[in-house]
């Protein structure tokens, strides 16, 4: 059984999609909630991604925080594997590099709990093909 | 759009979505163009909006992607293909995989659009088996869009099918250009044959194919998304869009970045890429792999298009940004480049198989301060004539790593032929280490380091270093406090 037939079953899908993702992203939502993307290409995996994404996800449970840790291909910053990307909810994202264990711990204990600042963080440089 | 110096197209969802979770493709439009092909579009006006976009390959040699589909759309067949060329090879170039690792459903989705343009069925993507990561991904989305009816048969209705296989490589240079790449689908050797008949009209197992690059795929879906006109207004007059790079080699931001055509080669490694690592001096960047050529400081303001780096002696290529600083050695780079071709080299034609050997041999003495300067005139001859003679593109275009360092560094070339000396300080054959007697006192700590027992000398005099046993390991210099040893 497919679960699209037709072209307005996809954008039936997209739309429910996309408004399911708003409700996460906004501020004040039931829904919201952090959002942690762990960069997951060859670059990052090998400077040790996966041991960031793993610390991540116990790190959090077991400091009552809820947020949802998902992977993402190559963000497109080799030099400062691993990369992860938070975005708290109502926040812009935030991409930081040199991830290793220790500054994930530093991450969670410092930006997204208490939003100070924490070093390694790569600002935006480009434009998406919508601005 | 000034803003920034980057725009992502290609890499549009590349670190943004779980490449393995169709639904986060799906929440980002995906599949809405071919959607809007399938429902909007005639196969001739997806075929005219590609072409309207200026899209060139981005495999290298920058073919109208449009007057591509174009010819495989009108050649007759009962079955044609479609196929993604995933065979990424040159040294320091990681844009495609990064691509399917990151956002595998846009090039399924670019391969179906394809497929509904050219009237094919089967999509092919040929992927070396060296990507097993990329290889998990695109088998994940696979499987995940013939689940939601994205594949397979009648998709949204309209009585298109496209389903797409994945074919492995075994990761041979050759097989990225296209008759090669056909002929490894099909289980024969990787070896080029000549074009004509182009793969359009005859390529896997003889049917009309489309060959087209991953990071052309990529592109495919926004382009029908944004349509032609927001793409063209992108890049120069001859090169419209972006195009990735891999910044490799001696530059600070290793990495991935995407920019319009028409970016200086200036703005790409001192701003993106951060400089040069160490803040050493820049001597040349290398772009298009070994098919490629070597830029240097006065090129360093030409805006990039296919054209441009033509002109320049280069060549676009996939898109491999190779940054080489003043330590470099122009002579070891082509040797380098040269001991990759001689290697991928197929061998079926003459002047690729034995010239590209008797180049490398040359360099090789010439590193090794064995070079005449009748030698230099040589590899300047013999480079043109494996350019001309030569059967595909690899070697037509493995001498470029010569002819640009011939032209560019010339003067490295006579330094390593006339007076037996490497300026970058990289050919150990060329190199000769001394010990400066006024600087010695004698504490024996190189005599005891040195692993083949090349220091002579008594406790509190002057050592010396016999340079016929010499290896040049440089062990000798990391142990000297006074530094007395140098190379000359």
């Amino acid at each position: 059984m497919t679960k699209i037939k037709t072209f307005a079953d996809l954008t039936k899908m997209r739309n429910d999609l996309q408004q399911t993702q708003a409700l996460v992203d906004m501020a004040d939502s039931s829904e919201s909630v952090i959002q942690i993307k762990v960069g997951m290409g060859t670059s990052g995996i090998a400077s040790g991604a996966k041991a960031v994404m793993d610390f991540l996800i116990e790190a959090l449970e077991k400091r009552n925080i809820e947020a949802i840790v998902t992977q993402t291909g190559d963000m497109g910053y080799s030099y400062a594997e691993p990369t992860i990307e938070v975005k708290k909810p109502g926040k812009e994202p935030v991409v930081f590099g040199y991830v290793n264990l220790l500054k994930a711990d530093e991450i969670i204990e410092k930006y997204i709990k208490r939003s100070e600042t924490v070093e390694g963080i790569i600002p935006v440089n480009y434009h998406t093909i919508d601005n | 759009m000034t803003k920034y110096k980057q725009i992502r197209i290609a890499l549009n969802n590349c670190g943004v979505i779980d490449p393995e979770n169709i639904e986060e493709y799906i929440a980002r439009d995906g599949y809405m163009s071919l959607g809007k092909c399938l429902t909007e579009m005639t196969p001739q006006d997806v075929v005219k909006e590609i072409k309207d976009s200026g899209l060139r390959g981005r495999g290298g040699g920058g073919f109208p992607t449009g007057l591509k589909w174009e010819i495989a759309s009108k050649n007759k067949a009962d079955q044609k293909y479609v196929v993604c060329n995933a065979d990424e090879g040159d040294p320091g170039a990681f844009m495609d995989r990064s691509v399917l690792e990151g956002d595998p459903h846009a090039v399924l989705e670019a391969m179906a659009i394809c497929g509904y343009a050219i009237g094919a069925s089967k999509g092919l993507v040929y992927i070396r088996a060296e990507y097993p990561l990329a290889i998990k991904r695109l088998k994940i989305a696979i499987d995940q869009a013939r689940e939601f009816g994205l594949l397979g048969k009648n998709i949204f209705d309209k009585n298109f099918d496209f389903d797409v296989e994945l074919r492995y490589g075994a990761g041979a240079f050759v097989c990225g250009e296209e008759t090669s790449l056909i002929h490894s689908m099909e289980g024969l050797r990787g070896e080029p044959t000549i074009k004509p008949p182009f793969p359009a009209e005859k390529g896997y197992l003889d049917k009309p194919t489309n060959v087209n690059n991953v990071e052309t795929f990529a592109s495919i879906p926004i382009i029908i998304r944004k349509g032609a006109s927001w793409f063209n207004k992108i890049g120069t007059e001859k090169s419209k869009g972006t195009k990735v790079f891999a910044l490799a080699g001696k530059i600070n931001n290793v990495g991935l970045i995407e920019v319009p055509m028409g970016t200086t080669l200036r703005e790409v490694i001192f701003e993106i890429g951060g400089g040069i690592q160490g803040g050493k001096k820049f001597k040349a960047v290398q772009t298009g792999g070994p098919s490629g050529g070597c830029l240097t400081e006065k090129h360093l303001d030409t805006p990039i298009d296919f054209d441009n780096l033509i002109a320049a002696g280069s060549m676009m290529g996939s898109g491999g940004m190779i940054v080489m600083d003043e330590d470099n050695c122009m002579v070891s780079v082509a040797k380098f480049f040269l001991d990759f071709t001689v290697e991928e080299s197929c061998g079926k034609c003459s002047p690729c198989r034995i010239g590209n050997k008797r180049l490398h041999e040359l360099l090789e003495r010439i590193t090794k301060g064995q070079g005449t300067m009748d030698d230099l005139v040589r590899l300047r001859n013999m480079s043109n004539v494996i350019k001309d003679t030569s059967l595909c593109g690899l070697g037509q275009t493995s001498p470029n790593p010569v002819l640009s360092t011939l032209d560019n560094f010339y003067h490295e070339y006579v330094a390593h032929v006339k007076d037996h000396k490497c300026p970058a300080g990289e050919c150990k054959d060329l190199m000769k280490y001394f010990i400066i007697a006024d600087n010695c006192v004698g504490c024996t700590a190189c005599a005891r380091v040195c692993p083949v027992g090349a220091i002579t000398g008594e406790k509190k005099e002057a050592h010396f270093i016999n340079s016929e046993t010499c290896i040049k390991c440089g062990a000798c210099i990391e142990r000297c406090k006074f530094d007395a040893i140098i190379i000359q």
